[in-house]
Order: C-alpha cells, then sequence, then structure tokens
C-alpha cells in the first residue's frame, strides 16, 4: 500500500471537521500533520485567547499516528478521521484532573477514563488536543475564571467569550480547534455560540450521556458540540449518540443519524418567532438577528410561550438549589477556594426553602406538557440566545429594557426557559458587524433532525455563519 | 441592632448558616444577601403558581 502524499501542514484556511475527515480518509492530508498544525496555532494563539488549560499534545500525537497508520493499512479511520477536538475541562480525560474551572478540583486523582463522549468522538478518529477554559463549576454565564483568567473573545479580545463554556467558544472561534465540546445547564453552549460567532448544538435532555463529566445540575445539565458549521456539528452529534448507562438521566433511544438528512430543507416545517418576554430586553443587534433569521425561513407568525418567566424562575432554583447542595461539603471545608461570585450564589442557592424547590419541579412537568402543545400547532420556534452581544471582559451589569441588571445573573433569559424542560436547540450565528450574536432554532424533544437541518439551510443561505474574526 | 429590628434575610442566612455547618465571613453576607433575595423573588413567581394537588413533580421517582 502506497503511504499517502504528506498535505501541506498549514494551510492558508484551518479547514472545517467535515473538510479534514474527508482530506484524512483519502489521505490527501495526515492526521499527523494536521495535529502538528493545531498544535502549533494553539502555542501561538492561546497565550492570547487563554482557552486551552492542558494541552494533551503528546496523546494527540500519538493518537494522530495511529490514525495514519490505520489508513495507509486500508482501514477505515471513521467519519471524523483526523478531526482535532477539544473540550471544556469538566469532562474526563485520562491523566487529567477534572478541574470544573475551579482551584479545589485540580488537586483531584487524574481520571483513569476519558468521560464516554471523547471515547465515541475518538471511536470516530477524531482526535483530542487538550482541555478547554471555563467559569468556575459552570456557574457562569461570562466565560472569566479567577484561578485560570478569563477565556477572551477572538472576534474582540477586550470582550467576553460568554460562559460556562467559554474556553469551547474561544477554541472554535478562534480556529485553534474546528469542534469543542462544551456542556449547556442554562445557556453554557448556546450563550459562548451567540458570544462568538458559533454554530452549537444542545440536545434534548438525555440525549447524550454525561457519564465521565463533573456535573453542576442534574435535571438540568446537557452536552453538547461547538462548530462553524451545522456539518460539524451533525458529524459530531451523531458519533456521540447512544445509550449509557452511567448516566441516570440518559434516554435509552435508538440511534438518529442526522448528518444524510441534512440537506433534506426546511419545506413542509411550520415556524413561528417567539414573542412576549422573549423580546423584553433585546438589544436592537438581536431583534435584527431573529428578523433576518424569520424573513430567510418565511416565519411570519408570531407565538407565545406560556409562563416562560415563571419557568426562567423556576430554573434558577432548580439551579441555584442543586448547585447549593452538590458544593456543601467543599463550601464547608474550602469557601475561600471558591471563586467569590460563585461560593456567594452558591452558598444562598444552599438557603432556599424546600418548598419552593418542590414547586419549581411541578412548574417544569406543567410547563413541559404546556409547550409539548404548542408543538403541535409548530415545529420550530425562533427565539434570541442572548440579550445582547458579548459585553466587555469585567463588566457587571446589563443594561435590559433601559434598567441596568447583573449581568452574570441575566444573560441567560432566553436560554433558561427553553432548556428548563430540556427541548433541543440548534444556536445559530447571524454575523452582524462589528459582532455577531446568535439565535435558537428550537424543536419537540428528540427533534435534533429538524433544528440541524433549519441550521443547514440558514447557513447555505448565507443568513447564518461564522465570522472569521478581524485579526486572525 | 436589636434582634427584632434585623433585617429577616440576614437572621435567615444567620440560621441556614447554623443548620448546614456553614461559616460565612461577614465581608460575604452582603452578596450571599443580594443573591438570597434574587432568589427569593424569582420563587415568589414560582410559588405564586397555582397549581392542583394532585400535580406530581417532574422529578418522579420510578422503583
Amino acid at each position: 500500500m502506497n503511504q499517502p502524499a504528506p498535505s501541506r501542514p498549514d494551510a492558508a484556511a484551518p479547514l472545517a471537521a467535515a473538510e479534514i475527515a474527508q482530506a484524512v480518509s483519502s489521505g490527501r492530508s495526515r492526521a499527523s500533520d494536521i495535529v502538528a498544525a493545531t498544535l502549533r496555532r494553539i502555542a501561538e494563539r492561546n497565550p492570547l485567547l487563554n482557552a486551552f488549560t492542558d494541552v494533551t499534545a503528546q496523546r494527540a500525537i500519538a493518537r494522530a499516528t495511529a490514525v495514519d497508520a490505520a489508513i495507509a493499512a486500508g482501514k477505515t479511520a471513521g467519519p471524523l478521521a483526523g478531526v482535532p477536538f477539544a473540550v471544556k475541562n469538566l469532562f474526563d480525560v485520562k491523566g487529567l484532573p477534572t478541574r470544573a474551572g475551579s482551584k479545589i478540583n485540580r488537586e483531584l486523582k487524574p481520571s483513569v477514563r476519558d468521560s464516554v463522549l471523547v471515547e465515541r468522538l475518538e471511536a470516530a478518529g477524531a482526535i483530542l488536543v487538550g482541555a478547554l477554559n471555563m467559569g468556575e463549576y459552570a456557574y457562569d454565564f461570562t466565560g472569566e475564571n479567577v484561578h485560570d483568567g478569563p477565556s477572551r473573545n477572538p472576534h474582540d479580545v477586550t470582550r467576553m467569550t460568554g460562559g460556562s463554556s467559554g474556553g469551547s467558544g474561544g477554541a472554535v472561534a478562534g480556529d485553534l480547534v474546528p469542534l469543542a465540546l462544551g456542556s449547556d445547564t442554562n445557556g453554557s453552549i448556546r450563550v459562548p455560540s451567540s458570544f462568538c460567532g458559533l454554530f452549537g448544538l444542545k440536545p434534548t435532555y438525555g440525549r447524550l450521556p454525561r457519564t465521565g463529566s463533573f456535573p453542576f445540575v442534574f435535571a438540568l445539565d446537557h452536552l453538547g458540540p461547538l462548530a462553524k458549521s451545522p456539518r460539524d456539528l451533525a458529524l459530531s452529534y451523531d458519533a456521540m449518540q447512544g445509550f449509557d448507562a452511567g448516566d441516570g438521566a440518559c434516554v435509552d433511544r435508538p440511534i438518529d443519524p442526522v448528518t444524510a438528512q441534512l440537506g433534506n430543507g426546511v419545506g413542509g416545517l411550520r415556524f413561528a418567532v417567539a414573542g412576549g418576554y422573549f423580546r423584553n430586553g433585546l438589544c436592537a443587534e438581536g431583534a435584527e438577528a431573529v428578523a433576518r433569521v424569520a424573513k430567510a425561513l418565511n416565519a411570519t407568525d408570531e407565538i407565545y410561550l406560556p409562563e416562560a418567566a415563571r419557568a426562567r424562575a423556576a430554573a434558577y432554583i432548580i439551579t441555584a438549589t442543586e448547585g447549593g447542595s452538590l458544593h456543601l461539603p467543599r463550601l464547608r471545608t474550602r469557601p475561600q477556594d471558591f471563586d467569590p461570585a460563585t461560593r456567594d450564589r452558591l452558598i444562598a442557592g444552599a438557603m432556599i426553602p424546600a418548598p419552593l424547590v418542590d414547586k419549581a419541579q411541578k412548574l417544569r412537568r406543567w410547563y413541559r406538557a404546556q409547550m409539548l402543545e404548542l408543538f403541535r400547532e409548530v415545529d420550530v420556534i425562533i427565539a434570541p440566545a442572548t440579550p445582547c452581544v458579548a459585553p466587555k471582559l469585567g463588566e457587571q451589569t446589563l443594561v435590559l429594557d433601559g434598567v441596568a441588571m447583573p449581568l452574570r445573573a441575566n444573560i441567560g433569559i432566553y436560554t433558561q426557559p427553553i432548556s428548563f424542560i430540556g427541548l433541543p436547540v440548534a444556536a445559530v450565528p447571524v454575523p452582524l458587524s462589528p459582532l455577531p450574536i446568535g439565535v435558537q432554532i428550537i424543536a419537540a424533544p428528540w427533534r435534533e433532525d429538524i433544528v440541524l437541518r433549519v441550521a443547514q439551510y440558514l447557513a447555505e443561505s448565507g443568513v447564518a455563519a461564522s465570522p472569521v474574526p478581524a485579526n486572525s | 441592632m436589636p434582634a427584632d429590628d434585623k433585617d429577616p434575610l440576614l437572621t435567615a442566612i444567620d440560621a441556614g448558616a447554623h443548620m448546614l455547618g456553614l461559616t460565612i465571613d461577614p465581608a460575604w453576607i452582603p452578596t450571599v444577601r443580594a443573591n438570597l433575595d434574587v432568589s427569593l423573588r424569582l420563587g415568589k413567581l414560582v410559588d405564586d403558581f397555582q397549581l392542583p394537588d394532585e400535580h406530581e413533580p417532574a422529578s418522579t421517582f420510578k422503583a
């Protein structure tokens, strides 16, 4: 068998995951060269972007060598052959302590096994190159971290990436890797996707197993990918699907591959734009982004999500109390080692009266029933992802409808009512100038095929696109 | 400050810290209080919503 010709190690522009996989699988490129170029880009740009907290260079080089050897031997290396990827540092990575953005967790013993989603991506031929910065213990919408420094937005390094999957947003938007994994409890994939101009997928609650990741709120945690195209989201999502008994919330459903369905278009789908609550406090850029997406999809109807404000409040209560409970042992023994902003929220959360938590869970069941009724009349709901474009680093307040509000608690006002009941969402970036902003494409449970088809249609029409950072 | 003039949230935080075995530095109290205040205001939104007694929570256990 002939050895594949070595590829140019540094292409003019970093390739998408799908292009890399094609090039490596066909022998036009070598995984070793792709990984070497990736590691060089990380070394050059990460000091500024601060997306990576750990670079697993030796592991990546070894994996790339193995992928190249498999292809040289005529074997199939998988649908993500040679694709470099990185994961938020709450994912277990063999040999690393799972720091989850904290000071305390970096004292844990190194993980003895990768998280299930890392294993599945590598089984598909992808190559892990490292772990990514995040807001402490995922209780964050900014991407800032007092222990590891803030993730910086590649579109304007004086601005936030958004969080808590801040490094995931920065790494992909900054072209360090074409694919990253994040987590989303109340918006932590969708917010950095919005601020960094990326496509992000928050699947249905219970679709992708969380086995081998550090939790935040068991009732609300989701895991999912960020990328610069819907195709890359779909490829990674398909590779990661499947039941795992290690996650008590993971639902045993048949795998439903979506990549082959991406080109099915949007014909026959019924669209509506979320009104009312989802228009309150929205900045001009967000309104423009929603309008462009609605126009492209010919979405003329408006739909009102019942009691969205109460749903957001209930998600807030569940988050605060489960988070406070999870961290209580550490708050008792090492409160000084927390980010003060996280610590004081967690302490307060632990003190919320129990009847409010019980009521929040009852409201969750009620709200889910109401939303499923809505999805009898509509297939896709369009809503803004964030109330503003990426704020400046260190910003503490956010102006909503002329009123200054605490920024950290309010960035997720549009994402929380949706993740509260685990609906699948594709965040799509609208490339406004000077900064992008995201829109949520929302469907009924288990209809990731629909949200990704819509994202693909919007990408093909040019309405949604990941803009190249001006200073890249 | 006489006990009956004390901010009820501060009283609740004192009691909560005692019940949960937490030591809260006095310097943290204002931010803890501010966060608890927000949570309780949002909690009132939840609490005010009328649901029948028979309505089950989302977190239903299966044996």
